[in-house]
């Protein structure tokens, strides 16, 4: 029952911010809303006594009218001059502030934008042939900075979450690096924010960060082959998955499928998401996007699928399967 | 009515006025009309197309407000959405904002500055052809599923051959180019028009501001347009001949597009913007009874944002990896140019405080321009810092905060423009009440759209999205964005009403219905085809305030032909006359040409040997030299002083 529901997540706002960077730069927009808010405030309400106001110069253009309106202006520069300078500063301070990470030993993940879904790989050294290949939902541990390392398969694609940090745009030909730190646990949504054709709308992420320890269990699930089929149905699901065509595009670890075009599903059935975080991955809306992804997603290179119904019940069997 | 003015008209010439129009006045019929090389005709279709094309993307604005009303709406699927997303960027940038300034520069600046007609006239009605010819291209494409779908900035590789195959792309391209050639055709002819076309006396310390800003904006387009010119032509050539400048697997690079768009993208900005602070500097003497407070700061403010405005293109690439060193130079200069708008607003209201305002439309639409840009600028500031604008950059926010720079720095002083000067043009003024509503509605309207957006965009909503989920908590602020539109376009329904109803029923307006300052109030509304009866000659900024009724006249020019007065650059004294070639048909024709070189060639290579030949014949029929009876340009005696004139 639990699983109908849509995965309940933080609302995904720059100001509810729920890690290192976005509480930094959440507490240099109060700055900026404070003192823009005086400034607009001051300027209006000298707009509006100047429109309003019942006593009149008899001759505006008088020397001395002039030099008591030329030293108003003056000041009135000078003093914006003064606000831009220490906005000046404090900017280039947070700058600097939140440009590296802290100094603690970060997790690696390299991020690779896809028309239109996220691959998260986490590289290690211990396991050269056998790194986490996930998608759409990126697992870290709370209070210990990632670094992600970011490409673009296809087009220009940007990554932000806002609860955590600001975006950085994947490039095709350009490596980008950021690095994000969540400083509570929780699941926080992100969405892509450079424009990358027809389904930009819906080329969303969740980031599910967790206390260290239970970060370490998934992984270590993670990393594992798929499971076996459980039973007679999965297993008949597994044969629809490895020959009608699944595995051109899909790979699950520890079968023969091993396309790489779209997301790796070796562990698909504890994702909380499919069609990159559009939907709750549950049996009716898995049954729905394999049918007829172009209902769901225009334009996703994900074609439809004819099945028997016996066969779809098999293949979502045993995707469902894949915890 | 000005005594002044009414002096001038009361000084019977009528053989001459006849003479002089038979000279000057466009040729009947539809040919004739074709054939026209007065900057008036040819300003006012300027602003005529821009404001249909103002009207369709207002309609596409309409739409993309419907679709995102609620979440998962189905009014519109993604390939329609991008489609009408880009061509309202894409036509508000390029065939509306630009062009129109354009168009009431040209229709006022020689008025303002006392000459017959624009330099190069000829020239000058070419580069509305070619815009037009743009914009019919575009808008063909989209009628008929063709629209550009890969924004109006076309990022490389999504706008590139591999991930937009068909034509979309290539005709957005081609636009590109037509506008360009509209745009650097009217900057040549603007800036000569201004430096050597003034009347006798109006030394560039004495240029209406409204001119001055057209002078920056002109400079601005020359350097910044080769920028996009050469960026276009790449992405052309990667499109149509497999070139490989921006593709990253064969040692192209996708940011190179991104710094060339924006070192003419973040200029285009200040080009769209500069004209609306020249307008309200223009008309705020006339609503506040007394001269411009602080015109050398004005002056130098249009010019030194003019500076500024190429020294901050990357921080629409603050997301891109940047040397960190490199980003906070943009930060300064994107924060800095707070400073000259900051003079510009605080000299305003120095004007107002110090003058008695008179609430007239114009007033209503100034006031409005001011608050709401304050707002924008504002947001702008922000922006300028990387951190924050990590976190903005690409959101609704960003929709908000130049939503209100462009609303409030182009719209809202166009609306105060056109009611200022539709009675010089028409003859008519237009509804005062109407007026009213037109601006409370639309400065409503415009809050209750723009407002929320901020909001949304620190909530993570990205632009250019064709839907969100429900579960994003989006819904309520994008239905009241979307009720905000309804009130503009309501607005905008009065606003067309008004000019309708003005044409029969206007109040006849005579010649200085505002009893405003500049040179344009002097001559009669609407002004003859020769626009003044005899050159005036300036002593002072306002001159028709400072005459005092007897506006000062130099005669010389000849009668039976086009010809007229050269000054000097700076101090505009009388240098030669020159002779105009007249109307003619040859600009529409080589204009033409234009059109089929470059639509030709999206389809095929044929259109460059085609449009070549074809445009070589027009153009060497355009240029073709006449027999005259005198040489065209005479030499004056350099001792014709400038008239002197006592304030």
């Amino acid at each position: 029952m639990m699983l109908l529901q849509a995965p309940h997540y933080a609302q995904q706002s720059m100001i509810d911010p729920a890690g290192t960077k976005a509480g930094a730069i959440n507490d240099f927009w109060h700055f900026l809303i404070v003192t823009a808010s005086i400034v607009t405030a001051i300027v209006f309400i000298t707009l509006f006594i100047a429109l309003a106001k019942r006593r009149r110069p008899a001759d505006p253009e008088a020397p001395g009218e002039q030099r008591s309106l030329t030293r108003w202006v003056t000041g009135s520069v000078a003093v914006t001059l003064v606000i831009i300078v220490v906005f000046l500063f404090m900017d280039f301070r947070l700058g600097r502030a939140i440009a590296t990470p802290p100094q603690r030993t970060p997790l690696r993940v390299n991020v690779i934008g896809h028309q239109w879904w996220w691959e998260f790989q986490y590289p290690d050294s211990a396991t050269p042939g056998n790194w986490i290949s996930t998608a759409n939902e990126l697992h870290i541990p709370v209070g210990r900075p990632v670094i992600l390392r970011m490409s673009a398969r296809d087009v220009i694609h940007s990554f932000w979450v806002p609860n955590l940090s600001g975006k950085k745009d994947l490039i095709p030909g350009h490596d980008t690096e950021t690095w994000i730190e969540a400083d509570s646990a929780g699941i926080y949504r992100g969405q892509c924010a450079e424009f990358c054709g027809l389904q930009h709308a819906k080329m969303a992420l969740l980031v599910i960060a967790e206390p260290e320890r239970q970060f370490e269990q998934w992984a270590l699930g993670a990393r594992g082959a798929a499971l076996a089929p459980a039973d007679s149905t999965a297993k008949a699901g597994e044969q629809v998955f490895l020959t009608g065509g699944c595995s051109v595009c899909h790979a699950i670890g520890g079968t023969m499928a091993g396309g790489t075009v779209g997301p790796n599903l070796t562990h698909f059935g504890s994702r909380l998401t499919i069609a990159a975080a559009s939907l709750p991955n549950t049996k009716g809306n898995l049954g729905g996007w394999i049918v007829d992804p172009q209902r769901i997603k225009p334009g996703s290179f994900m074609p439809p699928n004819a099945l028997e119904p016996d066969q779809l019940e098999a293949l979502l069997a045993y995707l469902e399967g894949l915890k | 009515m000005t005594t002044a003015t009414a002096r001038v008209e009361t000084i019977a010439q009528p053989e001459l006025d006849v003479e002089l129009d038979a000279v000057w006045r466009s040729r009947p019929g539809f040919i004739g009309w074709l054939m026209s090389t007065d900057h008036k005709s040819i300003g006012k279709r300027y602003v005529a197309t821009a404001f249909i094309f103002f009207c369709l993307a207002g309609l596409e604005a309409a739409t993309m407000r419907a679709q995102l009303s609620r979440p998962e709406n189905g009014l519109l699927g993604p390939d329609t959405y991008n489609q009408v997303f880009t061509m309202h960027g894409t036509t508000m940038m390029f065939l509306f904002a630009v062009p129109v300034m354009i168009g009431i520069g040209l229709y006022l600046v020689p008025l303002m500055i006392g000459a017959r007609n624009v330099a190069f006239p000829r020239a000058n009605a070419m580069g509305y052809w070619v815009y037009l010819i743009g914009g019919l291209l575009i808008y063909s494409g989209f009628f008929v599923n063709s629209g550009p779908d890969a924004g109006w900035f076309a990022y490389v590789p999504l706008a590139g051959p591999q991930f937009s195959p068909g034509k979309r792309v290539d005709i957005w391209a081609q636009m590109i180019t037509f506008t360009e050639i509209a745009a650097l055709v009217a900057s040549v002819v603007q800036i000569t028009t201004i430096f050597k076309l003034r009347a006798p006396g109006m030394s560039l310390n004495r240029v209406p501001i409204l001119v001055w800003t057209t002078l920056v904006v002109q400079f601005m387009i020359m350097f910044a347009m080769p920028s996009v010119a050469t960026a276009s032509l790449f992405l052309a050539m990667d499109r149509l001949i497999s070139t490989h400048f921006f593709n990253p697997a064969e040692g192209g690079d996708a940011l190179l597009w991104q710094h060339r768009f924006w070192f003419f993208g973040h200029p285009e900005v200040y080009i769209m913007f500069l004209p609306g602070p020249g307008i309200i500097s223009s008309l705020l003497p006339a609503f506040t009874r007394r001269p411009v407070f602080g015109y050398p700061a004005l002056v130098l403010a249009v010019i030194a944002t003019g500076f500024i405005a190429f020294g901050l293109w990357v921080h629409h690439m603050f997301a891109t990896p940047l040397p960190q060193l490199g980003q906070s130079f943009f930060t300064a200069a994107s924060a800095l140019v707070a400073i000259p708008n900051g003079i510009q607003i605080f000299c305003w209201i120095a004007t107002i405080w110090s003058g008695r305002p008179i609430f007239r439309t114009p007033l209503l639409f100034t006031i409005g321009s001011i608050i709401i840009f304050v707002i924008g600028g504002m947001t702008g500031v922000m922006i300028a810092s990387v951190p924050f604008d990590s976190q903005v950059h690409d959101t609704y926010f960003i929709v908000a905060h130049f939503h209100y720079v462009i609303l409030g720095g182009v719209v809202f002083p166009l609306f105060a423009g056109f009611y200022y000067w539709w009675p010089k043009v028409t003859g008519r003024l237009l509804s005062e009440a109407a007026g009213k509503w037109n601006f409370w509605l639309m400065f409503i309207g415009v809050n209750a759209t723009f407002f929320p957006m901020h909001q949304l965009g620190m909530e993570g909503m990205p632009r250019r999205v064709y839907t969100y989920l429900a579960g994003t908590g989006w819904g309520d602020l994008n239905l009241v964005a979307s009720i905000g539109a309804l009130v503009i376009f309501s607005s905008v329904v009065v606003f067309l009403g008004n000019v309708i109803w003005s044409l029969r029923h206007g109040q006849i307006a005579g010649a200085n219905p505002w009893n405003a300052d500049s040179l344009e109030w002097a001559t009669s509304s609407p002004p003859p085809s020769y626009n003044f009866r005899d050159t005036p000659v300036v002593g002072g900024r306002a001159p028709v305030w400072e005459s005092g009724g007897e506006l000062p006249v130099m005669t010389g020019l000849a009668r039976d032909r086009q010809q007229v007065l050269l000054t000097t650059v700076l101090d505009a004294e009388p240098d030669s006359r020159h002779d105009h070639p007249g109307h003619t048909i040859w600009p529409f024709i080589l204009a033409v040409t234009i059109g089929i070189f470059f639509i030709v060639l999206i389809f095929t290579p044929w259109g460059m040997p085609i449009g070549t030949v074809l445009g070589f014949i027009a153009y060497a029929r355009y240029v073709w030299p006449k027999k005259r009876h005198d040489p065209s340009i005479i030499e004056l005696p350099r001792s014709v002083p400038p008239a002197e004139v006592p304030r």
